[in-house]
Protein backbone atom coordinates (compact mmCIF):
# COMPACT_ATOMS: atom_id res chain seq x y z
CA UNK A 1 0.00 0.00 0.00
CA UNK A 2 1.07 3.54 -0.84
CA UNK A 3 0.52 5.17 2.28
CA UNK A 4 2.75 8.09 2.47
CA UNK A 5 4.94 9.10 -0.83
CA UNK A 6 1.85 10.56 -2.88
CA UNK A 7 0.80 14.55 -2.94
CA UNK A 8 -1.19 16.41 -0.70
CA UNK A 9 -2.74 17.70 -3.45
CA UNK A 10 -3.36 13.89 -4.68
CA UNK A 11 -5.06 12.88 -1.42
CA UNK A 12 -7.67 15.10 -1.45
CA UNK A 13 -8.12 14.80 -5.30
CA UNK A 14 -11.47 13.69 -5.79
CA UNK A 15 -10.81 10.37 -7.94
CA UNK A 16 -8.41 11.08 -10.82
CA UNK A 17 -9.55 15.36 -11.01
CA UNK A 18 -6.02 16.01 -9.58
CA UNK A 19 -3.90 13.17 -10.56
CA UNK A 20 -2.39 15.05 -13.72
CA UNK A 21 -1.06 17.51 -11.65
CA UNK A 22 -1.55 21.35 -9.97
CA UNK A 23 -2.59 22.00 -14.15
CA UNK A 24 -6.45 20.85 -13.62
CA UNK A 25 -6.39 22.01 -10.05
CA UNK A 26 -8.26 25.13 -11.34
CA UNK A 27 -11.73 23.92 -11.75
CA UNK A 28 -14.24 24.61 -8.88
CA UNK A 29 -14.62 23.31 -6.06
CA UNK A 30 -17.65 20.59 -5.81
CA UNK A 31 -19.57 20.33 -2.58
CA UNK A 32 -19.48 15.98 -3.48
CA UNK A 33 -17.18 13.90 -4.68
CA UNK A 34 -15.30 13.67 -1.57
CA UNK A 35 -13.94 9.99 -1.80
CA UNK A 36 -11.21 9.57 0.71
CA UNK A 37 -11.02 7.73 3.78
CA UNK A 38 -9.96 9.44 7.23
CA UNK A 39 -6.27 7.40 7.57
CA UNK A 40 -5.55 9.36 4.71
CA UNK A 41 -5.14 12.60 6.71
CA UNK A 42 -2.59 12.69 9.57
CA UNK A 43 -4.40 15.54 11.22
CA UNK A 44 -6.17 19.11 10.97
CA UNK A 45 -3.06 20.58 9.37
CA UNK A 46 -2.85 17.80 6.45
CA UNK A 47 -6.10 18.44 5.48
CA UNK A 48 -6.15 21.96 5.82
CA UNK A 49 -3.43 22.00 3.30
CA UNK A 50 -4.86 19.72 1.32
CA UNK A 51 -7.83 22.15 0.76
CA UNK A 52 -5.18 24.91 0.00
CA UNK A 53 -3.67 22.82 -2.62
CA UNK A 54 -6.71 22.09 -4.15
CA UNK A 55 -8.08 25.50 -4.55
CA UNK A 56 -4.58 27.06 -5.87
CA UNK A 57 -4.57 29.20 -2.90
CA UNK A 58 -2.01 31.69 -2.02
CA UNK A 59 -0.97 30.90 1.59
CA UNK A 60 0.27 33.73 2.14
CA UNK A 61 -3.22 35.50 1.41
CA UNK A 62 -5.81 32.83 2.74
CA UNK A 63 -9.15 33.78 2.17
CA UNK A 64 -10.13 32.90 5.35
CA UNK A 65 -13.79 32.72 5.31
CA UNK A 66 -13.83 30.25 1.89
CA UNK A 67 -11.02 28.34 3.49
CA UNK A 68 -13.45 27.87 7.04
CA UNK A 69 -16.71 26.93 5.29
CA UNK A 70 -14.65 24.19 2.98
CA UNK A 71 -12.42 23.09 5.84
CA UNK A 72 -16.16 22.54 7.85
CA UNK A 73 -17.31 21.00 5.36
CA UNK A 74 -15.01 18.58 4.67
CA UNK A 75 -14.99 17.30 8.61
CA UNK A 76 -18.72 16.81 7.94
CA UNK A 77 -18.45 14.50 4.87
CA UNK A 78 -15.26 12.80 6.52
CA UNK A 79 -17.24 12.18 9.81
CA UNK A 80 -14.07 14.21 11.63
CA UNK A 81 -16.22 16.52 12.62
CA UNK A 82 -16.87 14.70 16.58
CA UNK A 83 -12.66 14.57 16.53
CA UNK A 84 -11.44 17.22 18.90
CA UNK A 85 -8.74 18.11 17.21
CA UNK A 86 -10.45 19.12 13.82
CA UNK A 87 -13.18 20.96 15.73
CA UNK A 88 -10.01 22.92 17.65
CA UNK A 89 -8.79 23.55 13.73
CA UNK A 90 -12.50 24.60 12.31
CA UNK A 91 -13.09 27.16 16.22
CA UNK A 92 -9.50 28.30 15.44
CA UNK A 93 -10.67 28.82 11.64
CA UNK A 94 -13.84 30.72 12.63
CA UNK A 95 -12.12 33.07 15.33
CA UNK A 96 -9.52 34.05 12.54
CA UNK A 97 -12.55 34.76 10.17
CA UNK A 98 -14.19 36.92 13.09
CA UNK A 99 -11.09 38.75 13.16
CA UNK A 100 -10.41 39.51 10.01
CA UNK A 101 -14.39 41.34 10.22
CA UNK A 102 -13.65 43.55 12.70
CA UNK A 103 -12.93 46.83 11.42
CA UNK A 104 -9.73 47.70 11.71
CA UNK A 105 -8.45 50.59 13.65
CA UNK A 106 -6.82 53.92 11.87
CA UNK A 107 -2.87 53.66 11.74
CA UNK A 108 -2.45 53.94 15.23
CA UNK A 109 -0.61 50.91 15.92
CA UNK A 110 0.15 48.26 13.11
CA UNK A 111 -2.88 45.70 12.11
CA UNK A 112 -1.11 42.28 12.95
CA UNK A 113 -2.77 39.66 10.60
CA UNK A 114 -4.83 37.46 12.43
CA UNK A 115 -3.83 34.69 10.35
CA UNK A 116 -0.11 34.74 10.51
CA UNK A 117 0.41 31.83 13.40
CA UNK A 118 -2.06 29.65 10.84
CA UNK A 119 0.30 30.74 8.28
CA UNK A 120 3.71 30.12 10.18
CA UNK A 121 1.92 26.68 11.19
CA UNK A 122 1.34 25.35 7.90
CA UNK A 123 4.46 25.96 6.46
CA UNK A 124 5.86 24.12 9.47
CA UNK A 125 3.84 21.17 8.98
CA UNK A 126 4.73 21.74 5.46
CA UNK A 127 7.78 21.26 5.91
CA UNK A 128 7.67 18.16 7.86
CA UNK A 129 5.13 16.87 4.92
CA UNK A 130 8.52 17.37 3.02
CA UNK A 131 10.49 15.31 5.11
CA UNK A 132 8.27 13.03 5.49
CA UNK A 133 8.23 11.90 1.79
CA UNK A 134 11.87 11.83 1.87
CA UNK A 135 12.06 9.23 4.42
CA UNK A 136 9.28 7.65 2.76
CA UNK A 137 11.36 7.20 -0.52
CA UNK A 138 14.42 6.62 1.98
CA UNK A 139 13.01 3.76 3.45
CA UNK A 140 11.48 2.15 0.52
CA UNK A 141 15.01 2.30 -1.04
CA UNK A 142 16.13 0.85 1.98
CA UNK A 143 13.77 -2.20 2.27
CA UNK A 144 15.44 -3.29 -0.80
CA UNK A 145 18.40 -4.03 0.55
CA UNK A 146 18.34 -7.17 2.62
CA UNK A 147 20.45 -7.84 5.75
CA UNK A 148 20.72 -10.59 8.22
CA UNK A 149 19.14 -10.00 11.09
CA UNK A 150 17.04 -7.09 9.87
CA UNK A 151 14.41 -7.30 12.54
CA UNK A 152 15.43 -6.89 16.12
CA UNK A 153 14.62 -9.24 18.66
CA UNK A 154 12.83 -8.37 21.13
CA UNK A 155 14.34 -8.44 24.68
CA UNK A 156 13.68 -10.59 26.78
CA UNK A 157 12.12 -9.27 29.59
CA UNK A 158 11.53 -11.23 32.79
CA UNK A 159 8.11 -11.22 34.26
CA UNK A 160 6.85 -7.82 35.41
CA UNK A 161 5.99 -8.33 39.70
CA UNK A 162 2.75 -8.34 40.42
CA UNK A 163 0.93 -5.35 41.12
CA UNK A 164 -1.94 -4.64 43.53
CA UNK A 165 -4.34 -1.29 43.18
CA UNK A 166 -6.92 -0.10 45.26
CA UNK A 167 -9.50 -1.17 42.79
CA UNK A 168 -8.08 -4.87 43.19
CA UNK A 169 -8.06 -4.81 46.85
CA UNK A 170 -11.59 -2.97 46.48
CA UNK A 171 -12.82 -5.96 44.47
CA UNK A 172 -11.30 -8.69 46.83
CA UNK A 173 -13.30 -7.36 49.81
CA UNK A 174 -16.12 -7.11 47.33
CA UNK A 175 -15.78 -10.99 46.61
CA UNK A 176 -15.94 -11.47 50.00
CA UNK A 177 -19.01 -9.44 51.11
CA UNK A 178 -20.76 -10.62 48.34
CA UNK A 179 -20.75 -13.91 50.08
CA UNK A 180 -23.33 -12.39 52.25
CA UNK A 181 -26.67 -12.92 51.35
CA UNK A 182 -28.10 -9.76 51.78
CA UNK A 183 -25.56 -7.44 51.76
CA UNK A 184 -28.05 -4.23 51.80
CA UNK A 185 -27.60 -2.03 55.15
CA UNK A 186 -30.35 0.32 56.04
CA UNK A 187 -29.08 1.53 59.44
CA UNK A 188 -25.26 1.51 61.09
CA UNK A 189 -25.58 0.70 64.59
CA UNK A 190 -22.41 -0.56 66.26
CA UNK A 191 -22.56 -4.09 66.77
CA UNK A 192 -19.52 -5.57 69.10
CA UNK A 193 -17.11 -8.20 67.08
CA UNK A 194 -16.94 -11.27 68.79
CA UNK A 195 -13.56 -11.85 68.62
CA UNK A 196 -13.34 -14.42 71.72
CA UNK A 197 -15.64 -16.79 69.89
CA UNK A 198 -14.48 -16.50 66.34
CA UNK A 199 -10.61 -17.35 68.21
CA UNK A 200 -12.50 -20.10 69.67
CA UNK A 201 -13.50 -21.45 66.00
CA UNK A 202 -9.69 -20.95 64.45
CA UNK A 203 -8.52 -23.27 67.49
CA UNK A 204 -10.91 -26.03 67.11
CA UNK A 205 -10.04 -26.32 63.56
CA UNK A 206 -6.27 -25.79 64.18
CA UNK A 207 -6.85 -28.51 66.43
CA UNK A 208 -8.54 -30.83 63.89
CA UNK A 209 -6.41 -30.16 61.47
CA UNK A 210 -2.99 -29.06 60.84
CA UNK A 211 -4.25 -26.32 58.19
CA UNK A 212 -7.26 -24.70 56.52
CA UNK A 213 -8.02 -22.63 54.44
CA UNK A 214 -9.38 -19.27 56.22
CA UNK A 215 -13.39 -19.48 54.49
CA UNK A 216 -13.73 -22.01 56.64
CA UNK A 217 -14.15 -20.59 59.15
CA UNK A 218 -17.10 -18.39 57.94
CA UNK A 219 -19.39 -21.02 57.28
CA UNK A 220 -22.28 -20.59 54.71
CA UNK A 221 -24.26 -17.52 55.20
CA UNK A 222 -21.24 -15.39 57.00
CA UNK A 223 -22.76 -12.05 58.31
CA UNK A 224 -20.32 -8.94 57.77
CA UNK A 225 -19.90 -9.45 62.03
CA UNK A 226 -18.83 -12.79 61.86
CA UNK A 227 -16.09 -11.92 58.93
CA UNK A 228 -14.63 -9.25 60.43
CA UNK A 229 -14.73 -10.91 64.06
CA UNK A 230 -12.89 -14.05 62.23
CA UNK A 231 -10.51 -11.94 60.28
CA UNK A 232 -9.42 -10.27 63.72
CA UNK A 233 -9.09 -13.34 65.51
CA UNK A 234 -6.53 -14.76 63.15
CA UNK A 235 -4.11 -11.84 62.35
CA UNK A 236 -4.52 -11.67 66.47
CA UNK A 237 -3.66 -15.13 66.59
CA UNK A 238 -0.89 -14.87 63.78
CA UNK A 239 0.28 -12.01 66.01
CA UNK A 240 1.35 -14.76 68.66
CA UNK A 241 2.47 -17.49 66.90
CA UNK A 242 0.24 -19.52 67.37
CA UNK A 243 -0.85 -19.92 63.61
CA UNK A 244 0.90 -18.73 60.15
CA UNK A 245 -0.53 -17.13 57.32
CA UNK A 246 0.30 -17.98 54.09
CA UNK A 247 -0.76 -17.64 50.27
CA UNK A 248 0.45 -19.58 47.68
CA UNK A 249 -0.61 -17.32 44.61
CA UNK A 250 -1.84 -13.51 44.42
CA UNK A 251 -5.84 -13.67 44.36
CA UNK A 252 -5.48 -17.22 46.19
CA UNK A 253 -7.58 -17.38 49.76
CA UNK A 254 -5.17 -18.23 52.17
CA UNK A 255 -3.87 -20.68 54.22
CA UNK A 256 -3.97 -20.76 58.35
CA UNK A 257 -1.85 -23.46 59.29
CA UNK A 258 -0.34 -24.02 63.23
CA UNK A 259 2.68 -21.84 64.43
CA UNK A 260 5.85 -22.15 65.71
CA UNK A 261 3.77 -21.39 69.47
CA UNK A 262 0.85 -23.46 68.87
CA UNK A 263 0.03 -26.23 71.71
CA UNK A 264 -2.86 -28.61 71.06
CA UNK A 265 -5.51 -27.36 74.17
CA UNK B 1 41.64 -10.70 -0.14
CA UNK B 2 43.78 -10.44 2.69
CA UNK B 3 43.22 -12.60 6.26
CA UNK B 4 42.04 -9.61 7.90
CA UNK B 5 39.61 -8.60 5.05
CA UNK B 6 38.24 -11.95 5.59
CA UNK B 7 38.11 -11.84 9.10
CA UNK B 8 36.04 -8.13 8.76
CA UNK B 9 33.30 -9.96 6.03
CA UNK B 10 33.27 -12.91 8.58
CA UNK B 11 32.15 -10.49 11.57
CA UNK B 12 29.65 -8.61 9.23
CA UNK B 13 28.07 -11.20 8.06
CA UNK B 14 27.80 -12.58 11.78
CA UNK B 15 26.88 -9.31 12.78
CA UNK B 16 23.72 -8.28 13.09
CA UNK B 17 23.49 -4.60 12.95
CA UNK B 18 25.84 -2.63 11.49
CA UNK B 19 29.83 -2.35 12.82
CA UNK B 20 31.68 0.75 13.56
CA UNK B 21 35.32 0.88 12.52
CA UNK B 22 36.28 1.06 16.30
CA UNK B 23 34.00 -1.64 17.13
CA UNK B 24 35.96 -4.08 15.19
CA UNK B 25 39.23 -3.04 17.21
CA UNK B 26 38.27 -5.96 19.64
CA UNK B 27 38.75 -8.66 16.73
CA UNK B 28 42.45 -8.24 16.15
CA UNK B 29 44.57 -6.26 18.80
CA UNK B 30 47.33 -5.79 16.23
CA UNK B 31 45.24 -4.24 13.77
CA UNK B 32 44.48 -0.25 13.90
CA UNK B 33 41.57 1.79 12.72
CA UNK B 34 43.35 2.73 9.39
CA UNK B 35 44.16 -0.86 8.78
CA UNK B 36 40.17 -1.68 8.96
CA UNK B 37 39.73 1.04 7.15
CA UNK B 38 41.47 -0.41 3.89
CA UNK B 39 39.99 -3.96 5.13
CA UNK B 40 36.84 -1.94 4.39
CA UNK B 41 37.90 -0.38 1.17
CA UNK B 42 39.15 -4.02 -0.06
CA UNK B 43 36.13 -5.57 0.82
CA UNK B 44 33.77 -3.28 -0.71
CA UNK B 45 36.02 -3.15 -4.09
CA UNK B 46 36.21 -6.68 -3.77
CA UNK B 47 32.16 -7.19 -3.95
CA UNK B 48 32.02 -4.36 -6.81
CA UNK B 49 34.66 -5.96 -8.77
CA UNK B 50 34.18 -9.73 -8.77
CA UNK B 51 30.01 -9.15 -9.06
CA UNK B 52 28.27 -10.59 -6.31
CA UNK B 53 24.96 -10.61 -4.87
CA UNK B 54 25.50 -8.68 -1.96
CA UNK B 55 27.60 -5.15 -0.90
CA UNK B 56 29.07 -3.38 1.23
CA UNK B 57 27.22 -0.34 3.07
CA UNK B 58 27.36 2.70 5.42
CA UNK B 59 24.68 2.68 7.32
CA UNK B 60 24.18 3.85 11.04
CA UNK B 61 27.95 5.00 11.53
CA UNK B 62 28.78 1.64 10.51
CA UNK B 63 29.39 -1.06 7.90
CA UNK B 64 27.21 -4.13 6.92
CA UNK B 65 26.75 -5.90 4.18
CA UNK B 66 23.27 -6.26 2.29
CA UNK B 67 21.83 -7.81 -0.82
CA UNK B 68 21.81 -5.57 -4.24
CA UNK B 69 18.20 -4.12 -4.45
CA UNK B 70 17.99 -5.67 -7.91
CA UNK B 71 17.10 -9.00 -6.18
CA UNK B 72 14.03 -7.50 -3.63
CA UNK B 73 11.66 -8.37 -5.50
CA UNK B 74 13.02 -12.21 -5.83
CA UNK B 75 13.98 -12.54 -2.44
CA UNK B 76 10.56 -10.68 -1.08
CA UNK B 77 8.34 -13.23 -3.67
CA UNK B 78 9.94 -15.99 -2.19
CA UNK B 79 9.54 -14.83 1.51
CA UNK B 80 13.31 -16.19 2.51
CA UNK B 81 13.82 -12.77 4.69
CA UNK B 82 10.97 -10.73 6.56
CA UNK B 83 11.02 -6.96 6.04
CA UNK B 84 9.82 -4.97 8.85
CA UNK B 85 6.46 -3.36 8.71
CA UNK B 86 6.16 -0.19 6.52
CA UNK B 87 5.38 3.16 8.71
CA UNK B 88 2.54 4.63 8.76
CA UNK B 89 2.10 8.42 7.83
CA UNK B 90 1.92 9.75 11.56
CA UNK B 91 4.84 7.37 12.28
CA UNK B 92 7.15 9.25 9.75
CA UNK B 93 5.66 12.16 10.77
CA UNK B 94 6.83 12.00 14.32
CA UNK B 95 10.15 10.92 13.15
CA UNK B 96 10.76 13.76 10.88
CA UNK B 97 10.08 15.98 13.41
CA UNK B 98 12.19 14.35 15.89
CA UNK B 99 15.21 13.40 13.83
CA UNK B 100 15.25 17.85 12.85
CA UNK B 101 14.31 18.94 16.36
CA UNK B 102 15.74 16.30 19.00
CA UNK B 103 16.40 16.27 21.71
CA UNK B 104 12.75 17.11 21.66
CA UNK B 105 9.66 16.82 23.78
CA UNK B 106 6.24 15.79 22.98
CA UNK B 107 4.40 18.62 23.32
CA UNK B 108 6.35 20.70 20.47
CA UNK B 109 6.05 17.77 18.52
CA UNK B 110 2.03 17.15 18.85
CA UNK B 111 2.13 21.01 18.56
CA UNK B 112 4.00 20.69 14.98
CA UNK B 113 1.44 18.30 13.95
CA UNK B 114 -1.60 19.53 15.57
CA UNK B 115 -2.92 16.06 16.96
CA UNK B 116 -1.64 13.96 19.61
CA UNK B 117 0.60 11.54 19.24
CA UNK B 118 1.18 9.20 22.40
CA UNK B 119 0.17 5.94 20.95
CA UNK B 120 2.65 6.63 17.86
CA UNK B 121 5.65 7.68 20.29
CA UNK B 122 5.36 4.36 22.38
CA UNK B 123 4.82 2.55 19.37
CA UNK B 124 8.44 3.78 17.80
CA UNK B 125 9.94 3.62 21.23
CA UNK B 126 9.38 -0.30 21.40
CA UNK B 127 10.49 -0.45 17.59
CA UNK B 128 13.97 1.19 18.57
CA UNK B 129 13.68 4.22 16.61
CA UNK B 130 13.43 6.93 18.98
CA UNK B 131 14.56 6.92 22.79
CA UNK B 132 14.36 8.58 25.83
CA UNK B 133 17.34 11.33 25.15
CA UNK B 134 16.74 12.65 28.99
CA UNK B 135 14.29 15.50 30.62
CA UNK B 136 13.57 19.08 29.48
CA UNK B 137 14.95 21.47 32.50
CA UNK B 138 10.99 23.27 31.48
CA UNK B 139 8.01 23.01 33.37
CA UNK B 140 7.34 19.10 34.95
CA UNK B 141 10.45 18.35 33.76
CA UNK B 142 9.10 16.73 30.39
CA UNK B 143 10.82 13.47 28.51
CA UNK B 144 13.07 14.70 25.64
CA UNK B 145 13.17 12.06 22.47
CA UNK B 146 16.07 11.23 20.15
CA UNK B 147 16.13 8.97 17.35
CA UNK B 148 18.80 5.97 17.70
CA UNK B 149 20.73 4.46 15.02
CA UNK B 150 18.04 2.14 14.43
CA UNK B 151 16.28 4.82 12.71
CA UNK B 152 19.39 5.00 10.65
CA UNK B 153 19.35 1.66 9.63
CA UNK B 154 15.27 1.94 8.49
CA UNK B 155 16.26 4.74 6.27
CA UNK B 156 19.48 3.40 4.83
CA UNK B 157 21.69 6.65 6.37
CA UNK B 158 24.97 6.69 7.27
CA UNK B 159 24.59 9.21 9.60
CA UNK B 160 21.63 11.85 10.54
CA UNK B 161 23.97 14.68 8.81
CA UNK B 162 22.62 13.28 5.82
CA UNK B 163 18.95 14.24 6.26
CA UNK B 164 18.28 16.59 3.51
CA UNK B 165 19.24 19.53 5.20
CA UNK B 166 16.31 21.89 5.61
CA UNK B 167 17.15 24.80 3.06
CA UNK B 168 17.13 22.45 0.30
CA UNK B 169 13.42 21.79 0.64
CA UNK B 170 10.88 23.60 -0.95
CA UNK B 171 9.20 25.54 1.99
CA UNK B 172 11.73 27.43 3.93
CA UNK B 173 11.11 26.99 7.79
CA UNK B 174 10.61 29.93 9.96
CA UNK B 175 9.82 33.08 7.70
CA UNK B 176 7.52 35.35 9.98
CA UNK B 177 8.60 38.19 8.25
CA UNK B 178 7.74 37.27 5.29
CA UNK B 179 4.00 37.22 6.29
CA UNK B 180 3.78 40.92 6.26
CA UNK B 181 0.73 41.82 4.03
Amino acid sequence: MKATGGSLAGALAPGAGMAGGPGTAGEPARDVGFSVSLERYSGPLDLLLGLIRREEIDIWDIPIARIADQFLQAIHLLGLDEAAEYLEMAARLLRIKAQMLLPRRGDEEPWEDPRHELVRRLLEYQQIREIVDWLAVAERRRAECYTRGWIPSLPNLPPPPPELDLTELVEAVERVLAMMPDPVMVRVMPRPLNVEGATQRVMDLLAERESFGWRELLGTRPSIVDILSSLVALLELARGGILTLAQRKAFTPFEVARGPTYQAA
Amino acid sequence: MDQRTRLLEAALFAAPRPLALDELAVLDADATEDDWRRAVGELRDHYQAEGHGVELAEVAGGWQITTLPIFAEAIERAAFAARPAKLSAAALEVLAIVAYRQPVGRAEIEDIRGVSCGGVLRMLQERGLLDVAGRSEGLGRPILYATTPLFLELVGLAELSDLPRTEELAVALRTPQATEP
